[in-house]
């Protein structure tokens, strides 16, 4: 059987604008043979969320730079688990304190991608944990 | 000794003197090329500047072209305007912060806004969860504004505010605040960003479509120009352009193309480009590279001076003057080794004096984790400070004129960024070419490739792909600035608490006579001076617009 290709959803939630590191890494997935998805900028819970059962994406990549993460993040995972989507892992990365990281996977976040991580290793990560046939 | 002499020696040392070394061992790069991928030779002389016009080339500074300066003793007779960026929290902490930093000798203020009020949610709205007071202060009326500038006599300092497509509610709010402390409105100085085309480009916090966008813009400089005649209306930025990944030649070229845009629509509502020109600034980064950098504002200077008087025709000498407000790339900074951020900063500090900038904003090394610390904000302060009063650098105008490197690349950097602009002329103008997605595409292209060279090595960034150390034995964060989350309940109490202390009555009159005024093709800025004196709040006034104007939805390019 074919190996379906491994979609991933990219997404802005909140108001930041800034989205190119977002973008980065939804080129190198894509140039990895990824099918990415980008939702573009200011994403409220509910877009990202139905965003995500749509597309039947098999990750979420989350950006946050403005600071907002601790109070959107845990939202998102609990929409997604509601939707059914607890397979789906949810990644997250930008400018996050590494005192948060425990919280946020104790929430259910899968990765945490620090700034200065190489998006090569965001492609492995993704397709050692989260590939499906 | 003429150029052929100079020909023939430069020959010579290449046969004799370089050869031998040549021939033993290579050079440590095949080629060496710019931060943005000019190729740079081993060696300038005399013969790279054999056509160049001192006198139409460079000048005097005060005179056109601008090369060497806008100004004619530039910091000999008055220092740069050392204008940090700062705003978090409630509209007490930033009052407090300024305060502080106005003590330490910082002269200009920088307001940054929180993202709500960047675009135009009040504290209480659902899409402002999470964000209130974190990236700058909350402002949802004008008792916000009161209480950032209390006890700042507004005629002492000047104000700059990154604020965009609200600004025109903002602008209002300063006005009034000024008018309460007894100044009126001709005297207030500073700066409204007001540069709603960059944030279409790279920095995302537009709301409204681009033409009433625009059109609200307009309304600032038109006003200002008739009631607040020492406001600098519109700052044109090409920081943002940058730091979305564009290289130094296509931040120029792009910021100039704004710049036209902004010029040929303040033309079509009837303004003469002397009465507003003289009031645009604009704003350029400071990079990596520091012959590069300095090299691209000696080049933007020369080319906005010709720009300006060949298609506008403008007559005022002041409308040709490119006075920039430069700052930090915060993308340079990075997280790992964070104290060595202090460097980066020093240097793009130097690049911005170097470059003859009228304002420089610096980076705190902390910036990559959070808001900065007090200490922190200090040091950024002390290192224009260090800068400004123990090196030298001010004592002579345009010190790097003359090099034969800089002087070449400021050629080859106008003449790439003219390129720019040509294009962008056949495409129609700065206007489709976003529509298009060609600005987009060629930011992210930039933007791809800077990562590929980080990600190969080629780019080297010292303490992230050379140099590191492990993670355990780095920065521990125990000393950053983590936001209140508690500021959110309290700016929302805070609202609710003006709007039941407000007359509503003329609050609804308000709201409608801003709604007339949006129907017709009047300036709005009257309209809401008024509104926001009855403490109309921003989300109110920018929901009548998204109502009247809906929002802007663009299409992204990965």
């Amino acid at each position: 059987m074919q190996k379906r290709k491994i979609r991933v959803l990219i997404a802005k939630a909140g108001l930041d604008g800034h989205d190119r590191g977002a973008k980065i890494v939804a080129r190198t997935l894509k140039d990895a043979g990824m099918e990415v998805i980008y939702t573009g900028l200011r994403q409220s819970v509910d877009q990202v969320v139905s965003a995500a059962v749509q597309e039947d994406v098999d990750v979420v990549g989350l950006s946050f730079l403005s600071g907002d993460h601790l109070v959107l993040l845990p939202k998102i995972v609990q929409r997604l688990k509601e939707q059914g989507k607890e397979d789906v892992a949810i990644l997250a990365g930008g400018i996050i304190l590494k005192r948060h990281i425990p919280e946020l996977e104790e929430l259910g976040v899968k990765k945490v991608f620090l700034p200065g991580t190489p998006p090569e290793e965001i492609v492995r990560y993704i397709e050692e944990n989260a590939s499906r046939s | 000794m003429g150029s052929d002499d100079t020909q023939k020696a430069f020959e010579k040392w290449q046969d004799t003197t370089l050869k031998k070394v040549l021939d033993k061992s290579t050079e440590r790069e095949k080629t060496f090329v710019t931060e943005s991928g000019i190729p740079v030779k081993r060696l300038y002389t005399p013969l790279d500047l054999e056509h160049t016009d001192y006198n139409k080339d460079l000048g005097f500074p005060g005179e056109a072209p601008y090369t060497r300066g806008v100004y004619p003793t530039m910091y000999r007779g008055r220092l740069w305007t050392m204008r940090n960026y700062a705003g978090f929290g409630t509209a007490e902490d930033t009052n407090r912060r300024f305060r502080y930093l106005l003590e330490q000798g910082m002269p200009g203020l920088s307001v940054a806004f929180d993202l709500p009020t960047q675009l135009g949610y009040d504290s209480g709205d659902p899409m402002a969860e999470g964000a209130v007071g974190r990236v700058g202060v909350a402002v949802d009326t004008l008792a916000d504004m009161e209480v950032i500038f209390k006890d700042i006599p507004l005629d002492k300092v000047s104000t700059s505010m990154t604020i965009n497509a609200p600004a025109t509610v903002l602008l209002a709010m300063y006005i009034v605040v000024g008018e309460k402390q007894g100044i009126p409105q001709e005297k207030l100085t500073g700066t409204t960003q007001n540069d709603i085309l960059k944030d279409f480009i790279a920095r995302g916090t537009y709301i409204f479509p681009p033409e009433p966008s625009i059109r609200l813009c307009l309304d600032i400089i038109e006003y200002c120009y008739k009631h607040v005649p020492k406001w600098n209306t519109l700052s044109i930025t090409g920081y943002h352009i940058r730091e979305a990944g564009a290289n130094a030649i296509q931040e120029l070229a792009f910021t100039l193309a704004n710049a036209i845009t902004y010029i040929e629509k303040a033309r079509e509502r009837g303004l003469d480009v002397d009465d507003f020109a003289p009031r645009l600034s604009y704003s350029l980064g400071c990079h990596r590279d520091l012959f590069e950098e300095v090299a691209k504002y000696r080049a933007a200077r020369r080319l906005f001076a010709k720009i300006i008087k060949e298609r506008f025709k403008a007559k005022n000498p002041k409308s040709s003057l490119f006075r920039t407000y430069s700052g930090s790339c915060g993308s340079t900074l990075i997280t790992q080794q964070p104290l060595n951020n202090i460097v980066r900063v020093t240097m793009h500090a130097l690049m911005g004096i170097l470059g003859g900038h009228q304002a420089i904003h610096t980076s705190c090394w902390d910036e990559g984790y959070a808001i900065p610390t007090e200490d922190s904000a200090r040091i950024s302060l002390r290192t224009q400070q260090i800068l400004a009063y123990e090196n030298g650098l001010t004592k002579t105008i345009d010190p790097l004129a003359g090099s034969y490197y800089v002087e070449s690349l400021t050629d080859e950097i106008e003449k790439r960024a003219s390129e720019y602009l040509e294009k962008i002329d056949r495409m129609g103008g700065m206007l489709k070419a976003i529509e298009n997605g060609f600005v987009f595409q060629e930011i992210q292209e930039s933007s791809v490739q800077f990562q590929r060279e980080v990600d190969s090595g080629e780019k080297v960034i010292v303490g992230l792909n050379k140099f590191t150390i492990p993670e355990e034995e780095d920065f521990e964060e125990q000393d950053i600035f983590e936001a209140d989350p508690g500021v959110e309940t309290l700016q929302k109490e805070k609202l609710t608490k003006v709007k039941a202390e407000r007359n509503g009555e003329d609050v609804k009159l308000a709201l409608s006579k801003l709604e007339k005024a949006i129907d017709s093709t009047e300036n709005l800025m009257p309209c809401i001076i008024e509104a926001v004196k009855h403490y109309v709040s921003l989300g109110e006034i920018c929901q009548v617009m998204r109502d009247k104007w809906g929002e802007f939805k663009p299409t992204t390019y990965i």
